[in-house]
C-alpha cells in the first residue's frame, strides 16, 4: 500500500499517469477483443473451410446425404447427425430426471452438512478429463453393460427392432450412458442455482397452508423455476452434443445410421476425431470441417437459448 | 439459504383422513426417491476414481515416467507424453493468463455496460464451443498453412480453451473487490492503471489464481483440440514447437485402442497420474474457497 501512495506524489506524475493509463486501458481492451476475435475467427474459418463441400454438394443434400465415401469423394452428414442426436437424446432421457431430483434434494431436502460435500462431489465429475472417462468406458462400463442391461433387454425385447441385439457393449447405448454421466453435473448445478433463486416466501406460503415438502416443491418451487430448469437441461444437451473423446471411445465408430439402441454408430464429433488426420486435403477435409460447422451452429444456438432461459429466472450464471 | 425454511408441521385434526395419509406417503416416497437420485449421481464418480486408481497404481513403474515409447515393438513408457503435456500446458498458460486476466479487468473496470455485456457473452459462447471445433479452427490457421502438425498450434488451442475460464473468474472476483478501495487509491492521486495493478488485482489475486489453476487442470486433460494440432508423437520433443509433440491425454487415447495389454496398462497408469493431478487441483481450490462458497 505504501508503494501505491508514493506513486502519484511527484509533480508531473499526473500526465505520465494518464499516458500509462491509456496504454493500460488499450492493452486490456485489446485482450477483451481477443475473446471476440477468437469466436468470430472460429465461425469465419469454419465457414471458409466448409465452402468447398457446400458448393460441391449443396447445403441440404450434404445434411441429408447418407453416403460417406472417400473413394468416390461423396460425402453426406446424416448418419453422424442422427448418431449425435440419438446418443445425446439417450443421455438426456437418462440424466434429466435423476439430475432434477438431485437438484431438488440438494436445495430443498438435504441438511447443509450433507448438501455441501455432495454438491462438491457431483461437480467434481465435470472436472474428470473426458479421455479418462472414455478409458473407463471401454474397459469397465461397456463390458458391464453388455453383461447386464443389454443382455436383459435383448433377451426380453429382442424381437422389437429398436432393441435388437447382439449386445456388444460398445455402441449407441453405451455412448448415451457415458454422456448422461458427464452432463449430470451441469444440469444439477444450474438447476440448483435456479431453484435456490425462487423466493422463500413462495415456499412459506405453501407451508402455511399445511402442504407437505413434496407439495411445496411441485406446486410452489418447480413452476417458478421451470424455464430455468429447462435452460439447465438445454445447457446439458449442448455439452452432450459436442462431447468428443469419451463418446469416440465407446460408440464403435460405425458408418451406418443406427437402427437399434445397441448398434454401433458415430457422432459428428467422433467422426471428426477419428478421420480428420487421415483425410485427404480437399473435398474430404472440407466435408469434415462442414460437419464441425454444423456442430458449432447447433451448440452455440442451444447455449444462447439456454442462457437466456436461465437468466430469466436466476440471473447470469457463471462458468460451468 | 432457502433450505432453512422452517417446516411448519401439518396441523393434526382429531381424525387423520385417508387423503392425509396418502399425502404423507407420497411425500415420504419422493424424499427417498430424491435421496436415491443424489446417491446415483455420485456412484459413477466413485466407480471411475476407484477403477482408475486400482488399475493405474498397478501399472505405475519407473519406466512409465522416465522412458519414451519404444521405437519398435511394445514397451517403453510415457515420458514423451508427460514432458509434452508440461510444455504444452505451460506455453498455453503463458499465453492465456495475461489475455484472460486483462480481459476480465477490462470487462469489470473499464468496459461500459454494453461492451462489457458483449464481451462476457462472447466468453460464454466460447466456453460452449465444443473443444474439437477449437481444434479444427487452430488447424486451419496454424497447421494447414505450414503443412506441418506442430506443438505451437497445440498450445494455442489449449490457450483458447483456457482464456474464457480465466477471464470469467477474474471478472467475478474483481466484482466483489469493494469500490471504496479503488476510491481510496484514486483519491491519493494514484493513476487508474496503478490502482488496478497494485490495489484491485492484488486484492483479488487468490481468486484469480483459483481460476488459473482450474484452467490449467482443464487444459491438462483436453484431448480433442490436440488431435489435429500437436498430433502426438512417440519421440521426446523438448522445445521444438514446429514439430509434433505428445501429451498425456493423447497417450491415453492412443494406447487405449491398442490390442496389447501392456499398452492398455500404460494408458491406465497415465490416466491415474492425470486424474490425480486434476482432482488434487480441484480439491485444493475448493478448500481454499470453502468459506466464500459456503457463506
Amino acid at each position: 500500500m505504501t508503494k501505491v501512495a508514493s506513486g502519484g506524489a511527484r509533480f508531473g506524475a499526473d500526465s505520465r499517469g494518464r499516458y500509462n493509463d491509456r496504454i493500460f486501458r488499450g492493452t486490456s481492451r485489446a485482450s477483451a477483443w481477443v475473446v471476440i476475435a477468437i469466436i468470430v475467427g472460429i465461425g469465419v474459418m469454419l465457414l471458409l473451410g466448409s465452402l468447398q463441400a457446400f458448393r460441391e454438394f449443396g447445403v441440404i443434400p450434404f445434411v441429408t446425404g447418407t453416403t460417406w465415401d472417400p473413394v468416390r469423394d461423396i460425402y453426406g452428414a446424416l448418419p453422424y447427425i442422427v448418431g449425435t442426436l440419438l446418443s445425446s437424446g439417450i443421455a438426456l432421457i437418462l440424466a434429466t430426471p435423476v439430475a432434477i431430483l438431485t437438484a431438488i434434494y440438494l436445495s430443498e431436502l438435504a441438511p447443509r452438512r450433507v448438501a455441501i460435500p455432495l454438491t462438491f462431489l457431483i461437480e467434481l465429475i465435470a472436472a474428470i478429463p473426458s479421455v479418462v472417462i472414455g478409458l473407463w468406458g471401454i474397459f469397465i462400463l461397456t463390458p458391464f453393460l453388455k453383461g447386464t442391461v443389454e443382455a436383459w433387454v435383448v433377451g426380453i425385447f429382442g424381437s422389437i427392432p429398436i432393441f435388437a441385439g447382439p449386445p456388444l457393449g460398445i455402441g449407441l447405448f453405451a455412448a448415451g450412458v457415458i454422456l448422461a454421466i458427464m452432463i449430470v453435473p451441469t444440469i444439477v448445478s444450474v438447476s440448483r442455482e435456479v431453484i435456490n433463486s425462487v423466493p422463500a416466501t413462495q415456499r412459506e406460503a405453501m407451508f402455511a397452508l399445511g402442504a407437505t415438502r413434496w407439495e411445496v416443491v411441485t406446486k410452489a418451487v418447480l413452476p417458478a423455476a421451470r424455464s430455468g430448469i429447462v435452460g439447465a437441461v438445454i445447457l446439458g444437451l449442448g455439452r452432450a452434443l459436442g462431447e468428443t473423446m469419451a463418446v469416440t471411445m465407446v460408440i464403435g465408430n460405425a458408418q451406418d445410421i443406427p437402427t437399434s439402441l445397441f448398434d454401433q454408430a458415430q457422432t459428428i464429433a467422433s467422426k471428426i476425431a477419428t478421420t480428420f488426420n487421415e483425410a485427404a486435403i480437399g473435398l474430404q477435409t472440407s466435408s469434415l470441417i462442414a460437419l464441425g460447422l454444423i456442430l458449432l451452429v447447433i451448440t452455440v444456438a442451444l447455449n444462447i437459448i439456454a442462457r437466456l432461459l436461465v437468466w430469466q429466472t436466476a440471473g447470469p450464471v457463471g462458468n460451468e | 439459504m432457502t433450505t432453512q425454511t422452517p417446516a411448519i408441521p401439518i396441523r393434526r385434526t382429531l381424525t387423520r383422513t385417508a387423503a392425509d395419509r396418502r399425502r404423507g406417503l407420497v411425500d415420504r416416497f419422493f424424499r427417498w426417491l430424491a435421496l436415491g437420485a443424489a446417491i446415483a449421481c455420485v456412484i459413477p464418480l466413485a466407480a471411475i476414481v476407484i477403477f482408475v486408481t486400482l488399475k493405474g497404481i498397478s501399472a505405475l513403474s519407473p519406466d512409465l515416467i522416465t522412458k519414451p515409447p519404444k521405437a519398435l515393438g511394445i514397451g517403453g513408457g510415457a515420458a514423451a507424453a508427460i514432458l509434452g503435456s508440461i510444455q504444452l500446458v505451460g506455453l498455453a498458460t503463458l499465453m492465456a493468463v495475461p489475455v484472460g486476466i486483462l480481459a476480465g479487468v477490462y470487462v469489470n473496470e473499464f468496459g461500459g455496460r454494453r461492451s462489457g455485456r458483449v464481451i462476457r457473452f462472447a466468453a460464454d459462447v466460447l466456453t460452449g464451443v465444443p473443444s474439437i471445433v477449437v481444434g479444427i479452427f487452430v488447424f486451419t490457421i496454424l497447421v494447414l498453412p505450414f503443412h506441418q502438425y506442430n506443438a505451437f498450434a497445440g498450445a494455442v488451442s489449449l490457450a483458447v480453451i483456457m482464456i474464457p475460464v480465466i477471464m470469467r473468474t477474474t471478472e467475478e472476483i474483481l466484482k466483489i473487490v469493494p469500490g471504496t478501495l479503488r476510491e481510496a487509491s484514486l483519491a491519493l492521486g494514484v493513476p487508474v492503471w496503478r490502482t488496478v495493478a497494485s490495489v484491485v488485482v492484488p486484492t483479488g489475486l487468490a481468486g484469480i489464481l483459483t481460476g488459473v489453476m482450474l484452467a490449467v487442470a482443464r487444459a491438462m486433460g483436453e484431448t480433442a483440440p490436440l488431435l489435429f494440432t500437436a498430433l502426438g508423437s512417440r519421440l521426446i520433443n523438448v522445445g521444438d514447437w514446429s514439430r509434433p509433440m505428445d501429451a498425456m491425454p493423447l497417450f491415453i487415447y492412443t494406447n487405449a485402442r491398442q490390442p496389447y495389454e501392456t499398452l492398455n496398462d500404460q494408458a491406465w497408469g497415465v490416466a491415474f497420474l492425470l486424474l490425480l493431478f486434476v482432482l488434487t487441483i480441484n480439491v485444493l481450490v475448493r478448500f481454499r474457497t470453502w468459506g466464500r462458497r459456503a457463506g
